[in-house]
């Protein structure tokens, strides 16, 4: 689950407003919809509600984080790098050219098919700088493309969400995932389908 | 296949660890530094979401929320979404960690093997925090124009979305 933590300018401010939005909104019409002493107690409830959803994750995240370590260091995403490279030339014929574009873009689809979001990123931002200098600063079809299939959620082991639903009492935690598998799936499709489309209409 | 999926958590630590050993890793000092890492993880998610939990307890304690729901029911029906995703298709571009409160929120309250509990997760396990991401891409890339790479996310994130809910329907409905 990469990017919980937004660092981006432009989202932030975005997300202040929205925040101003909801407390003055709520403030102003939940009297009218009756809800107003729920709603006078809800926020410090939430506070203590983002301790313990905290407190009950950490568990969890931390034995995942220790997992996708010993998969880093055991060098598994060279070793699906491999499988993906033809992939990879269909899909970006030109960056494809330069060597090392591509490896960046190899390693970016892998690490995030494994979740590593710590190697994911770095790499997808090599790539997309490559692919700038190739097209002169220009927002190149490819570079829009990588922007596409990173905004799809490749991850095949959902560890974060399946945390929350263990800690909730699921009785299989994981049980969503062939389920997830299928939307993102349909997701990547539909995402690159529409890129096939737009690249032709949108100059 | 019940049991497998039941199992996956211990089997899929077993494995990696196998493949680990076999390449000469040291399993537990690799897992305590993975460990170490999550714990700053979860230190650095804190305070964002002791700012959005109160916010997003409170907008769905005011009601507003079931209102938008109830007025978007006639097209979600139609759609095969659960009404109380709502707020959850809404935020999920925008923020990982409002949206990650949005779902426990749902899953706490309808439960986490309900069918709406399931469509709220598998949403925001098949999805990502699209305009982060691409404001962190463009940016990086010193690209100033993104042409149809956000219509395009956001509509790949509306797929994603519908067929969530399409899928949990046939799985659990």
């Amino acid at each position: 689950m990469r990017g919980i933590f937004p660092k981006g300018g432009v989202i932030r401010i975005l997300i202040s407003y929205i925040l101003l939005a909801v407390y003055l909104l709520c403030s102003l019409c939940s009297p009218a919809l009756g809800t107003a002493s729920a709603a006078g107690a809800a926020v410090l409830e939430g506070t203590q509600e983002a301790v313990s959803f905290c407190l009950v994750l950490t568990g969890s995240v931390c034995l995942w984080s220790g997992v996708m370590e010993l998969l880093e260091r055991s060098g598994a995403a060279a070793g699906l790098a491999r499988l993906l490279q033809p992939l990879l030339r269909r899909l970006f014929p030109r960056a494809a050219g330069d060597g090392e574009i591509l490896s960046a873009l190899t390693e970016n689809l892998s690490a995030n098919l494994l979740g590593l979001g710590n190697a994911a990123t770095p790499a997808g931002i090599r790539a997309a700088r490559g692919m700038a200098r190739q097209s002169g600063g220009r927002p190149s079809d490819e570079l829009c493309t990588l922007v596409v299939l990173n905004t799809a959620s490749l991850q095949l082991l959902p560890s974060t969400i399946a945390s929350v639903r263990a800690a909730a009492g699921a009785c299989s935690a994981f049980d969503i995932l062939p389920a997830v598998w299928v939307s993102s799936l349909c997701s990547v499709a539909a995402g690159l389908l529409i890129a096939a489309v737009l690249r032709r209409l949108w100059p | 296949m019940r049991s497998l999926l039941d199992l996956t958590a211990p089997l899929l630590i077993g494995a990696v660890m196998l493949g680990a050993a076999l390449r000469g890793v040291n399993l537990y000092e690799a897992m305590l530094a993975g460990t170490r890492k999550g714990l700053r993880v979860m230190a650095d998610i804190l305070p964002a979401l002791l700012v959005l939990f109160p916010a997003i307890r409170l907008l769905r304690a005011s009601g507003l929320p079931e209102l938008l729901g109830r007025l978007l029911s006639p097209l979600l029906d139609t759609l095969g979404v659960p009404p109380d995703t709502a707020l959850l298709m809404l935020l999920r571009p925008i923020s990982g960690s409002a949206a990650l409160a949005a779902a426990s929120e749902i899953i706490r309250q309808c439960g986490p093997d309900s069918l709406t509990g399931r469509t709220a997760a598998v949403m925001i396990g098949s999805s990502e925090t699209t305009l982060y991401v691409a404001a962190v891409y463009f940016a990086a890339a010193g690209v100033r124009r993104s042409r149809w790479a956000v219509p395009a996310a956001l509509c790949a994130d509306l797929a994603c979305f519908l067929s969530s809910a399409w899928i949990c329907r046939i799985l659990w409905g």
